[in-house]
């Protein structure tokens, strides 16, 4: 931090456009629900759930490398951060998602929805 | 490029009490990152519980677009998604003002950096006060619904449309008097009686044809709830236990109550995040004022805050995407 900066204003504004230009493209699909996307299946979810989390991964990277300012960190800093979070996560998500699909494979035929 | 040796520096950041600065970053913003990572992993914690409990209910779960409609000045204007969208516009906003209060403390330009950072802090309370009203909205309930005795939540439709118990329910003035701790049995008290009891709805139903029960069940080929027929909603009415208005932690007149109890607990700490950032924001704000950063030589408390500040903004952009997209 010591050695002079050169401004990155214009860097800045234009990570916020891309932002912002995935967040309306998230809600514009939010709005519409594409029935092609929305009605069908794909890998447990619908394609339509996979555009949402792959945007929203997008716009995570963008936060954290434009303005977490990841990029600038020594490589094995950033490693021991984002390996450690994203190893983490995956294992966590994957366990509970899996014992979640379980549980209501178990539990719905016990509901009755008719009487 | 990128060698992990330890720098030595005269700097006064300290680490270890000594000069060493291990890859190259600075006690405090080291561990910064160190406790951003043990705040996204709780944070993770309780969007997988989310996950793992709509995966369990994932033929009943409540269809976000059907819960949060309500925009500013737009009543009884069926709005998904709108509000939501704006909060997340600001909070990005507010990261933007202090990404550049940052890049201004890089240059040493305290007036500019005073100026990002306040922009910094009334992006947050306006996105405080955003959720103070998703919450209300939330809370106070837009339609009424009924529970049956297990549990499950009878919402009224009319051509297609969710109808509030207001717009068919005739008043049949029965007295009910709420219970309070100082008549009846003694110490016992009971919640706010809703608008109207459960036979005057189960009457008006029975009385307007038009009217018909939506379930919480969802019609898998269409992704929408179920609506039933007269004689079945009828049937269904039979185990009508209370009338529900509104969503707490207890019962949910938009579906199971354990969506209302992850919703208050995710956004609400969250909420709590941002309201702790835009505390400290203040601190930090009034720091530069006074030019503590000035005489130290360097501004990093903001990068620092700054990193804190963005990381609340990337929370929030993984609760709008599992709340109300997915």
């Amino acid at each position: 931090m010591a050695h002079a900066h050169e401004s990155n204003t214009k860097r800045i504004w234009m990570v916020f456009g891309i932002l912002s230009v995935i967040t309306i493209v998230e809600v514009v699909f939010g709005i519409i629900k594409p029935e092609a996307l929305h009605l069908t299946s794909f890998l447990g979810t619908s394609p339509l759930n996979w555009i949402f989390i792959i945007l929203t991964l997008a716009k995570a990277y963008g936060i954290t490398w434009a303005f977490m300012h990841m990029e600038g960190e020594k490589k094995w800093f950033r490693r021991a951060v984002v390996w450690t979070a994203v190893f983490l996560i995956i294992y966590l998500v994957t366990l509970l998602l899996i014992e979640g699909v379980y549980l209501f494979d178990v539990m719905s035929p016990l509901t009755k929805w008719n009487y | 490029m990128g060698a992990t040796i330890a720098l030595n520096s005269e700097d006064k950041t300290t680490w270890n009490g000594g000069g060493n600065r291990p890859f190259g970053a600075s006690y405090g913003k080291m561990m910064m990152w160190f406790f951003i990572v043990s705040d996204a992993l709780t944070f993770s914690g309780f969007l997988a519980a989310y996950g793992l409990t709509r995966f369990k209910f994932i033929d009943s779960w409540p269809i976000a677009d059907e819960v949060f409609t309500h925009f500013p000045f737009l009543h009884g204007v069926h709005a998904p998604m709108y509000y939501v969208a704006l909060m997340t516009f600001i909070l990005i906003f507010s990261s933007v003002t202090m990404v550049l209060a940052v890049d201004a403390g890089h240059q040493m330009k305290k007036k500019k950096v005073a100026w990002y950072m306040l922009f910094t802090i009334i992006g947050g309370l306006i996105f405080l006060g955003s959720q103070a009203w998703e919450w209300k909205n939330f809370i106070g309930g837009s339609y009424g619904a009924v529970q049956t005795t297990d549990g499950k939540i009878l919402q009224f439709v009319k051509d297609g449309h969710q109808i509030a118990l207001s717009d068919f329910v005739v008043e049949e003035h029965e007295e009910r008097v709420q219970h309070t701790r100082k008549n009846g049995l003694w110490n016992e008290s009971e919640g706010t009686l809703p608008s109207y009891s459960v036979n005057e709805v189960v009457n008006s139903y029975k009385n307007d044809p038009s009217v018909l029960i939506r379930v919480e069940k969802i019609d898998l080929a269409t992704k929408k709830k179920q609506i039933l027929s007269r004689e079945e909603g009828e049937r269904y009415l039979l185990n009508a236990k209370q009338v529900v208005e509104g969503a707490n932690l207890h019962v949910n007149e938009y579906g199971n109550p354990i969506f209302a109890d992850f919703f208050f607990f995710i956004t609400g700490f969250h909420g709590f995040h941002v309201f702790s950032g835009v505390l400290i924001n203040i601190i930090i704000f009034f720091n530069v004022l006074i030019g503590t950063y000035e005489k130290r030589g360097h501004y990093e408390m903001v990068e620092k805050v700054g990193l804190y500040w963005h990381f609340v903004d990337l929370v929030w952009v993984f609760v709008f995407t599992f709340f109300y997209l997915v």
